[in-house]
């Protein structure tokens, strides 16, 4: 044991030094995740702790779960969570199919020039802050001036405040969610439909089949591993909804539909300072995203390497 | 698919119907875009009545002098050049040699530092604990802070990674034959040969600097820090309800509506312009980061 220790070492000792050019290199990120990613895990202890932000980390008591139980009988965090699941889900089934949906579109467009302004429209709102669709969203939803509602009074209806009622908050997200962002995710399918052999066609075309056929036939199966493989992280990512957006949309008289985990974090964290408490919450949401994730993660990695389709 | 010239009816009546269904769907994207900027050259009375719906009425560039009127506009976009430009070449200076040096086969310790960075991707220690962590780095309220806060992720780590480990054996071999060191090999070599994953991270990092707001909003104090994202989400979410603000905008030529728009559009057009390499190099990043470990 001994002997095979200093071994390590000499061996370690001769890397070291015909490497060190690259451990230089690699020294400023290493340092980097550590500081930036690492360290603040030790600071997750406070989940556990009766923290106080004057006696610092270490010398704050031990809780145990009291956090845990505190939050588990909290009725507005039990609500959180089920609003996080209820947005993910619905987001799961309206939102999920339609990039999908828009790559079978652009596929089927023949002129190459209208497909690529086509796509180059669709892929804009993707890099257009959400500070800014939200502006749009309140714009356009605003009682007075917005459009929707100026709509509503010439067809005779009352207008509506939209995003003072909790009953419109998911629809508002959700849609402009895929408004945001449908676009883009149509990429990866694209690709995928890139990558089907042209020879399925030509047969197909030979045996007399329509392009609708072929796009339900050849196009959809072709691509059903990909849709698959999506569908699995974005299950993975169920407890993750986009809070950065959620904040700027959501207000006090619509947080009974609107308010997820991570919002709740952040108003009892960084705005109520109950750092413990916001700890313990985050800490639960991310374990069970850790556990979703990896076993996503497994269940993509078994599918797509026994290649079943 | 274009080969093919035997349309049935029934193949044309799809291709059309096709046509209509996305020139909608692409008419849907566009529009918000055209009525933000309608409504930032209108008068302000006209939207105020509500009779802006897609043309501008009243047309004045009155909202837009307002807002370049403004010095906490111009100080908060300074600022954003300032995050974007620090922030994206920080980025690229501590993640390129990282990313190269974890490329090298031969390096000990490869596969532990490879899982301990794409152990973040799956966990972090979340909202709270990175806060108080930059508070007690020293690093709350300080553009320093934003800049190095943010340096890094894990997937364009990967992606930088998986380009450098696809560079061709023969160009490495013919350098070291030259007698070049690791570190010249990769200014030479690789760096060179890299340049559409470079170019790839670096609009990445551009775009989520010019695009980010929450941990601004959240780690800066200081009025002249701001970056424009936190600027906007001010003046159009959190001032939305004050009516006392929206109505002191209120005259004939603007309204608390133009105003905003009017910044909108002013902060949309660098991304404009920068949009179209962004496009091209997104699609391939997209696709070449099809994170392998």
């Amino acid at each position: 044991m001994d002997h095979r220790f200093r071994e390590y070492l000499r061996t370690l000792g001769e890397d070291l030094k015909r490497d060190w050019q690259l451990y230089l290199l690699l020294a400023p990120m290493v340092i980097w995740f550590v500081l930036f990613l690492y360290k603040p895990m030790d600071g997750l202890q406070i989940a556990f702790k009766d923290f106080s932000i004057f006696r610092g980390v270490a010398a704050s008591p031990w809780v145990g779960f009291a956090h845990f139980q505190e939050l588990f009988n909290n009725g507005l965090f039990i609500r959180a969570f089920f609003n996080t699941i209820i947005i993910s889900s619905i987001g799961l089934i309206f939102a999920f199919p339609v990039p999908i949906i828009l790559a079978l579109m652009f596929n089927e467009v023949q002129s190459a020039v209208a497909r690529r302004w086509a796509q180059t429209v669709v892929y804009l709102p993707h890099f257009i802050s959400v500070v800014i669709v939200a502006g749009i969203v309140i714009n356009f939803l605003s009682p007075s001036t917005g459009v929707i509602n100026i709509l509503l009074k010439w067809v005779g209806l009352e207008p509506i405040y939209f995003l003072t009622q909790p009953e419109w908050f998911r629809t508002i997200f959700i849609g402009s969610s895929v408004w945001k962002e449908a676009g883009f995710e149509s990429i990866v399918y694209l690709a995928a439909i890139a990558g089907v052999s042209p020879t399925l066609y030509e047969s197909a075309r030979v045996d007399g089949a329509s392009r609708w056929q072929m796009m339900w036939r050849i196009t959809l199966p072709c691509i059903l591993p990909t849709i698959i493989i999506m569908l699995i992280i974005r299950i993975g990512n169920l407890v993750e909804v986009g809070f950065e957006y959620i904040i700027l949309l959501y207000q006090p008289s619509t947080y009974e539909t609107a308010d997820v985990v991570s919002t709740f974090i952040y108003r009892t964290g960084l705005q109520g300072t109950q750092y413990d408490l916001a700890t313990a919450a985050g800490l639960f949401n991310a374990v069970i995203a850790f556990v979703l994730v990896y076993s996503a993660n497994r269940i993509s990695r078994k599918l797509s390497s026994t290649s079943l389709w | 698919m274009a080969a093919f010239n035997l349309y049935t009816r029934g193949d044309k009546i799809f291709g059309w119907a096709n046509a209509v269904l996305l020139t909608l769907f692409v008419l849907s994207t566009l529009y918000p875009f055209i009525y933000i900027l309608a409504v930032s050259v209108s008068s302000g009375a006209a939207v105020t009545s509500g009779k802006v719906t897609f043309f501008p009425v009243g047309l004045t560039l009155a909202a837009y002098e307002r807002v370049l009127s403004d010095k906490m506009f111009w100080v908060a976009y300074g600022n954003t050049f300032i995050y974007t430009f620090g922030g994206t070449l920080m980025s690229l200076l501590i993640m390129i040699p990282g990313a190269y040096a974890l490329s090298r086969k031969r390096l000990r310790g490869r596969t532990f530092f490879n899982i301990a960075i794409a152990f973040t991707l799956w966990f972090n220690a979340g909202m709270i604990p990175f806060f108080l962590n930059m508070r007690d780095l020293g690093l709350l309220d300080s553009r320093f802070g934003i800049i190095i806060g943010f340096a890094c992720n894990a997937f364009n780590v990967i992606l930088l990674r998986n380009f450098f480990e696809a560079v061709p054996k023969s160009f490495e071999e013919a350098a070291k034959m030259d007698g070049a060191s690791e570190i010249q090999l990769l200014w030479k070599v690789f760096i060179p040969l890299s340049k559409p994953a470079i170019v790839t991270v670096a609009l990445f990092c551009i775009v989520s600097r010019w695009n980010g707001y929450f941990w601004a909003m959240v780690l800066l104090r200081g009025e002249d820090k701001i970056p424009l994202q936190v600027y906007l989400k001010r003046v159009i979410v959190d001032l939305n309800s004050n009516d006392e603000f929206a109505s002191s905008l209120l005259n004939a030529q603007y309204s608390f509506e133009t105003v905003t728009a009017a910044i909108m559009v002013a902060s949309i057009i660098p991304v404009l312009i920068i949009y179209p390499y962004a496009q091209r190099y997104f699609t391939k990043g997209i696709l070449l980061g099809g994170v392998k470990e």
